[in-house]
C-alpha cells in the first residue's frame, strides 16, 4: 500500500510548526513544502525567526518543538538527532562555520562522509575515490589545494569560510540543503563563485532552502518560490518577483499587511 | 609505623649501601633531617591545599626492592617511542636494567646517577650541579634527595647534540606489594648544546606504587632542551614529580606534560631564569576520568631582565575526576621587559569532575607584560551542532571538539613520532576512531 503513495510524498513537509528556546516562542506556526529539484528561497527582516528554522530543520538541540512538525519523505524528523539528519540528506550550511584547530579540511570531510556512510551500511570510500572527489570539487569551487590541508575555519576570511561550507556540501551532496545566510559576508566574486558551486549541485532529485536578507544573491541562485518570514510566520509567499519587490520597498509593506 | 617514620627509619638500612664517604652524602643527611622535622606536606599548607596525601601514606610501601625482576623487551615495546631509534635509561623497580637500555659515552653522556655518583671522572660535575637548583627545604625534595643513589645521569658538552632523543623508563612490576620509588636524576645542557628527553613512568600490575621524583636540568646560554613527560600510568600509580630547572642566558627550554592517567599526580615545575633573553615554555594536556588527580603546580622566576615564560595548560576532566593547576610567576624587581604569559583552560565533561585553577603574580618590576586567563566551561553546543550537522555522530563529534581545544599545545612537539603517539593516546583516551589519526 505504501508504495503507491511514495510519489505524492513531498521532500520537506513542515506542518504548523512551533518552537522555541526554553519559554520564548520563536516559531509561530510554519508551513512549508518544498519539493525535489525546487529553489526556495525563505526571505525576512532580522529576528523574524529564519536561522531558527534551519536549526530545526537540521536538528539542534536547544530547540524546542511545542507544535507542528517537520517531516522529510514521510518520516517526521521529530527523534531523529542532528547526524541522523544529516545521514538522511538534510546538509546545514552554517551563518558561523565553528574553527577546529588541528583538523584539516580533508580529514574532516573524509570524516564527515564515512560516518554517514557508515550509517548506511557501507564501506568507508576508498582512498582514490575520494581523493578524486576532492580534486574534481574543489577545482569547481576554484579552491586552491593548499586549503583542504589548512585547519578547519581556522583563519579562514568571511569568504573562505562560506566557499568551504559550499564545499562541503558538494563533498557531501545532500538532498535537502539549507543556506543559511550564505551571502553575508561575501564580495561580489566570491558571491559568484558560491552561487556557481550551489548551481552546479542543483538537480531534479535535490532541493534547497536559500535563507537571505538581501535578494542580492538570488540573482546568481534564482529561486521557484520566495517566502516572507515574520514573526516566526510565513507571512507571504510568490515567486521571484517578490524578492525583487522587498528589495525595493523593504519589509515594513510586509509588516503593516501582516498586522492587518 | 607511618610511611614518614619508615622513611625515616629506613636511611640507616640506606646508609649501608651508598658511600657515605662521599660529598653527597652530607647533601643527604642534611636533607633526611629536613624531611623529618617537616614530614609530608598537608592540606593545610597553600600549596597542598587541593591534593592529599594522606591516604598514600597509610600504604605499607616497600622502600627497597627486594630483588631484581627482569623484563623481556616485547612485553614492554609498546611503552618505548619504537618508531624511531633512542637512547634508552631504563629502571625496573627503580633499579637499572642494562638489558633495556642503550647508554652512550660517545662525545655525551647518557648513563646512570649511581655511575655518576661513585666514578671519579663525574665527580666534579657532581660537584657543581648536584642538588644545586632542587630546594633544600620543600620536603618531598629533601626526602627523594635523602634517598638520591639512581636515576638518570646526562650530561651534553659545549656545542653537542645527542644523535638521538633520550627516553628514560620507569617500570614497576609488582614484585613488592607496594612500592616506593624515588629516582634522582641530573641534566647538563652546557652552551649552544641541545636535548630531547621523553620521560615516563609505568607500572605494568595493579600493586600500588609511589614515585616521588626529583630531576634537576641546567640549560647553559644557548642550550635548547625539550622534555616531555608522559603520564599515562595504570590507577594504582601515584607520582610526585619535582623538576628543577635553571636557565643562562639566552636558552630555551621546553616541557610538555601530558597527564592521561595514574591515581594521584602532582607536578611541581619549577623554572629559574639566571640570565637574560630567556625562553621558558610550559605546556600540558590533561585528560582524566575515574577518580583520577592532577596537580599541576608550576613556577617561573624571572630574576634577570628581557625574558619571556610561557605557560599554556589544557585540562579535559570526566567522570569524578579532580584538577588542578596553580601558576606562580615571580618576576623581581631587576626582571624589566619581562613577557610571562599563563594560560589554563579546563573543559569539565561531567557534573562530578571538578578543577581548581589558580593563577599567582608576583611581580616587583614595572615595565612587564604578564598575562594570564583560566577559563573552565563544557564543549560549546555550537561547534557540536556543526559537526554533527555534517553526520559526525555526537560521540566522536565531542571527541574532535576536545581533541581540537587540546591541540595548541600538540603543535610545539617536536618530535613527529612522539606527536602522533600522543593523538593516538588522545584518541585513545576519548574512546573515539575516527578513521584518520587525530
Amino acid at each position: 500500500m505504501d508504495n503507491i503513495y511514495i510519489k505524492n510524498v513531498k521532500m520537506l513537509k513542515i506542518n504548523n510548526l512551533h518552537a522555541g528556546i526554553e519559554d520564548n516562542e520563536i516559531l509561530k506556526g510554519i508551513n512549508l513544502e518544498v519539493n525535489a529539484g525546487e529553489v526556495h528561497a525563505i526571505m525576512g527582516p532580522n529576528g523574524s525567526g529564519k536561522s531558527t528554522l534551519a536549526a530545526v530543520i537540521a536538528g539542534k538541540e536547544e530547540y524546542e518543538i511545542t507544535k507542528g512538525k517537520v517531516v522529510l519523505d514521510g518520516e517526521d524528523l521529530e527523534d531523529a538527532s542532528p547526524e541522523e539528519r544529516a545521514h538522511k540528506g538534510v546538509f546545514l550550511s552554517f551563518q558561523y562555520p565553528v574553527e577546529i584547530p588541528g583538523v584539516s579540511v580533508t580529514n574532516f570531510i573524509k570524516t564527515a562522509i564515512n560516518e554517514t556512510r557508515k550509517a548506511k551500511g557501507l564501506e568507508d570510500m576508498p582512498a582514490n575515490e575520494m581523493l578524486k572527489l576532492l580534486r574534481e570539487k574543489s577545482e569547481s569551487l576554484e579552491i586552491d589545494r593548499k586549503f583542504l590541508s589548512r585547519s578547519l575555519n581556522v583563519g579562514f576570511s568571511g569568504g573562505e569560510k562560506k566557499r568551504n561550507e559550499i564545499f562541503q556540501m558538494a563533498m557531501l551532496e545532500p538532498k535537502l540543503a539549507i543556506l543559511d545566510e550564505t551571502d553575508s559576508g561575501l564580495d561580489i566574486d566570491a558571491l559568484r563563485i558560491v552561487a556557481n558551486g550551489v548551481n552546479k549541485l542543483k538537480s531534479k532529485d535535490n532541493a534547497i532552502i536559500v535563507i537571505t536578507h538581501y535578494q542580492r544573491l538570488l540573482d546568481y541562485i534564482v529561486p521557484d518560490f520566495v517566502h516572507v518570514l515574520h514573526e516566526g510566520k510565513i507571512v507571504k509567499s510568490g515567486d521571484k518577483e517578490l524578492a525583487h519587490e522587498l528589495e525595493e520597498k523593504g519589509y515594513d509593506w510586509i509588516k503593516q499587511e501582516a498586522a492587518v | 609505623m607511618d610511611l614518614k617514620d619508615k622513611l625515616v627509619s629506613s636511611f640507616m638500612a640506606f646508609e649501608n649501601n651508598v658511600d657515605v664517604e662521599h660529598p653527597v652524602h652530607d647533601i643527604r643527611s642534611e636533607a633526611i633531617k629536613n624531611f623529618e622535622e617537616k614530614g609530608f606536606p598537608t592540606k593545610k599548607e597553600e600549596a597542598w591545599k587541593y591534593t592529599s596525601l594522606k591516604s598514600l601514606q597509610k600504604v605499607d610501601f616497600s622502600i627497597f626492592p627486594k630483588e631484581v625482576n627482569a623484563l623481556e623487551y616485547k612485553d614492554v615495546k609498546k611503552f618505548f617511542l619504537h618508531e624511531i631509534d633512542t637512547y634508552k635509561i631504563v629502571f625496573i623497580d627503580g633499579i637499572y636494567s642494562s638489558f633495556l637500555s642503550e647508554t652512550t659515552h660517545d662525545g655525551v653522556d647518557i648513563c646512570l646517577m649511581s655511575a655518576a655518583l661513585s666514578k671519579p671522572m663525574y665527580k666534579q660535575v657532581i660537584d657543581v650541579y648536584f642538588n644545586k637548583i632542587a630546594s633544600k627545604d620543600e620536603s618531598l625534595t629533601t626526602l627523594n634527595t635523602a634517598f638520591s643513589r639512581e636515576g638518570a645521569y646526562i650530561y651534553i658538552p659545549k656545542n653537542k647534540m645527542p644523535k638521538k632523543p633520550i627516553e628514560i623508563l620507569h617500570f614497576s612490576t609488582g614484585n613488592e606489594a607496594s612500592l616506593m620509588l624515588q629516582p634522582r636524576s641530573l641534566i647538563v645542557v652546557e652552551e649552544n648544546a641541545e636535548l630531547q628527553v621523553i620521560e615516563r613512568h609505568q607500572s605494568l600490575t595493579t600493586n600500588e606504587v609511589l614515585t616521588n621524583a626529583v630531576t634537576e636540568i641546567f640549560a647553559a646560554e644557548n642550550a635548547i632542551v625539550d622534555y616531555y613527560k608522559v603520564q599515562n600510568d595504570s590507577k594504582t600509580a601515584s607520582l610526585i614529580d619535582n623538576t628543577y630547572i635553571n636557565q643562562k642566558s639566552k636558552s630555551v627550554v621546553k616541557v610538555h606534560t601530558f597527564s592521561f592517567g595514574g591515581k594521584l599526580t602532582r607536578n611541581n615545575l619549577n623554572f629559574f631564569q639566571n640570565g637574560e633573553y630567556i625562553d621558558s615554555t610550559m605546556k600540558g594536556v590533561t585528560i582524566l576520568g575515574y577518580k583520577q588527580h592532577v596537580d599541576h603546580h608550576t613556577l617561573v622566576h624571572h630574576i634577570e631582565p628581557n625574558c619571556e615564560s610561557h605557560q599554556d595548560y589544557k585540562g579535559i576532566y570526566g567522570e569524578n575526576s579532580t584538577g588542578v593547576f596553580n601558576g606562580k610567576i615571580i618576576v623581581d624587581k631587576i626582571a624589566q621587559k619581562t613577557n610571562a604569559f599563563q594560560q589554563n583552560n579546563n573543559i569539565l565533561i561531567s557534573d562530578k569532575a571538578t578543577i581548581n585553577t589558580k593563577p599567582q603574580l608576583e611581580i616587583f618590576a614595572d615595565d612587564v607584560k604578564c598575562s594570564h586567563g583560566c577559563t573552565i566551561g563544557q564543549l560549546d553546543e555550537d561547534a557540536l551542532f556543526y559537526l554533527q550537522s555534517r553526520g559526525i555522530p555526537k560521540k566522536e563529534a565531542r571527541a574532535l571538539l576536545m581533541y581540537a581545544f587540546a591541540n595548541n599545545v600538540l603543535e610545539s612537539v617536536r618530535i613527529p613520532e612522539l606527536k602522533s603517539r600522543i593523538k593516538k593516546l588522545i584518541a585513545e583516551k576519548l574512546g573515539v576512531s575516527l578513521g584518520f589519526d587525530l
